[in-house]
């Protein structure tokens, strides 16, 4: 290793001052070698570690799901022969994209104010800040609480598409301003000045210069929603119920791939088909996450290398 | 004229040969009187007053921290963004107040474009990166922004360098380029006046030279306010020279006389580099 040679060096440079100082040098150097070893060693372990485990989840579903994987699994209708995942699949992606059209204009929006048109040292972001940061870490049960007594009683839109998505809305918003707005506070303020400096006003500046800018961390901030959405459960069985088919209005109740795989790993019976939809959902998930690196990449390529960031 | 050993003077100059800006037989163009500028409690301009003249470059020396981003951010109000950043005493611009109550800040800014000591292009390609300034204020058809980016480019020294490489990223360029794009940048919105704040100070010899170049040329045209550190640059390229120390403006005069004969001794001391 390099780093234990330029050790050995420098206990040869010092050797001309004497034997004594040579040894204890030398000393030195080896036990800065061994701690420097024990370092690394602990460093890899926990990378392999987290990588194995990691691996050894998605090998056993693989292996418990793959197997279940058939044809009518897909079937568009779902009944108690099929356990078709297909309904439960389109609501996933319904609700993400309802949930996103809400929680995304309003966290940006909001994310756009605090960093670009308040002081940052204001003390109402200071007070927003402090909300968004208690929100992101509330339970998600809490959330569906809340949408039960707010959108499904208290407004009357029962189980529903919309209350559920309102309700995800409303968990991922704290996370998209946050993401927003750490996005924002990356972009040099050298590209402000630039902006300003040529009579560009603040919402030119914001629109043309910042958000395009901002565009990998803003993307960052959704796909962990996506997730949170993916992964959702409890909160959408208080909100959007577990209704088994396609939706025929934003007020009909539906289920997630998430709700799907709760019902049927609580109701006991079908384990295997389970594991099944839980293949499907990585897949999922693994496509989302390289699609939207490929559309980060995409999108900041007119800014060439390090775009952003410079 | 027995102290200069370390400042080249032009050997074809002489005092008698200079233009009489400073006497008033000129009309100025931008003109500030009794300025003083508080960041907070912290008072960073003192009472300055100072003509610029047109069609000249104006230098702004001094030790770090003497004032001058700071009054060269007053002019075209760059300024406004600090917060708790307060002003006295006016700046005319042609005779206008460029702090009174009905100014459009963007328009100023239009009339008076910035240079950053840091290139900071924008992360777009170099055509929409001098398209911006002019899309901002209006211009829309492709064909009279592509002759205004052209000419930008041209009046930048740039377009050899670039004309076939307008859709790259402006990113990719090379500090220099970088910021001679700046320049272009600011040149495409055709302003009268333009401020450079330390604009080679990030920049190699030979990209100096040329933005310096760049700069000689480009003052038959524009009134050039530049912030230098580099004294061998302000007597390269100025024809009047401003002395600011601790927020001050010590001595403001044509740039050979502030080289050779500076009135107030702490002007012949900064310029002889006895401190700073
Ligand atoms: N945004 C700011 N907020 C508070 N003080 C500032 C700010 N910008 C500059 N100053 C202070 O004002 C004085 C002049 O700074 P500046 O104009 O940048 O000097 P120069 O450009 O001559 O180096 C310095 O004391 C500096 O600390
Ligand atoms: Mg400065």
């Amino acid at each position: 290793m390099s780093g234990g040679d330029v050790q050995s060096g420098a206990g040869a440079l010092r050797s001309s001052a004497g034997p004594m100082q040579e040894d204890a040098a030398h000393r030195a150097a080896l036990r800065a070698r061994g701690a420097a070893f024990v370092q690394r060693s602990l460093v890899r372990l926990a990378a392999v570690l987290t990588l194995a485990i990691l691996l050894s989840i998605i090998a056993y579903i693989a292996v418990m799901g793959l197997p279940h994987i058939s044809g009518d699994l897909f079937s568009f209708s779902y009944n108690s022969m099929n356990l078709s995942l297909m309904p439960a699949l389109i609501n996933t992606l319904l609700m993400t994209v309802l949930s996103l059209a809400i929680a995304l204009p309003l966290g940006l929006g909001a994310a756009i104010f605090l960093v670009e048109y308040t002081g940052r040292s204001n003390r109402f972001v200071q007070i927003v800040r402090l909300m968004a940061e208690t929100l992101t870490g509330i339970p998600s049960i809490v959330y569906g609480l809340f949408g039960l007594l707010f959108f499904v009683t208290a407004l009357g839109w029962h189980l529903s598409l919309l209350s559920g998505a309102l309700t995800l809305a409303i968990m991922i918003l704290p996370v998209i301003l946050r993401t927003a707005e750490e996005a924002l506070k990356a972009v040099p303020d050298a590209y402000r000045e630039g902006s300003f400096s040529l009579g560009a006003g603040r919402l030119r500046t914001v629109l043309k210069v910042l958000l395009p800018a901002a565009i990998p961390g803003i993307l960052a901030g959704v796909i962990l929603s996506i997730g949170r959405i993916f992964g959702e459960s409890a909160a959408l069985i208080f909100t959007a119920g577990t209704v088994a088919e396609l939706p025929e209005s934003l007020f009909d109740s539906t289920r997630t791939l998430s709700v799907h795989m709760y019902v049927l790993a609580s109701e006991g019976l079908h384990i295997d088909k389970a594991y099944a939809t839980a293949v499907v959902l990585l897949v999922i998930v693994f496509a989302i996450n390289m699609l939207s690196a490929f559309v980060a990449s995409r999108l900041t390529k007119g800014g060439g290398e390090g775009a952003g960031h410079a | 004229m027995n102290t200069k050993k370390e400042i080249e003077m032009p050997e074809a100059l002489t005092l008698l040969e200079l233009p009489q800006t400073l006497t008033g037989e000129e009309r100025s163009l931008i003109s500030i009187s009794k300025l003083n500028l508080f960041y907070d409690q912290v008072q960073a301009l003192h009472n300055v007053n100072m003509e610029i003249y047109p069609r000249r470059i104006t230098a702004l020396i001094g030790p770090s921290g003497c004032g001058k981003s700071t009054l060269i951010k007053s002019i075209n109000r760059m300024n406004d963004l600090v917060a708790d950043c307060r002003i006295q005493g006016s700046i005319l611009l042609d005779g206008e107040d460029i702090y009174a109550r009905g100014m459009d800040v963007n328009l100023l800014r239009k009339r008076v474009g910035m240079v950053f000591q840091k290139p900071n292009p924008f992360p777009m390609s170099v055509y929409d990166n001098i398209a911006f300034g002019p899309r901002t204020h209006g211009v829309k058809k492709k064909a009279e922004l592509d002759a205004l980016v052209e000419r930008a480019l041209y009046d930048a020294a740039l377009l050899d360098e670039l004309k076939d490489g307008l859709r790259r990223s402006a990113l990719a360029l090379s500090g220099g380029q970088q910021q001679r794009l700046c320049i272009a940048r600011a040149l495409a919105v055709e302003p009268e006046v333009l401020l450079m704040d330390e604009p080679t100070s990030a920049l190699d010899p030979i990209s100096t030279a040329r933005i310096e170049e760049l700069a000689l040329a480009l003052k038959e045209r524009y009134t050039i306010v530049i912030v230098t550190h580099n004294m061998q640059q302000a007597l390269r390229i100025s024809d009047q020279t401003a002395f600011f120390l601790l927020g001050e403006l010590v001595e403001y005069n044509h740039t050979l006389q502030i080289f050779s004969e500076p009135e107030d001794p702490r002007t012949d001391d900064y310029v002889k580099g006895r401190f700073g």
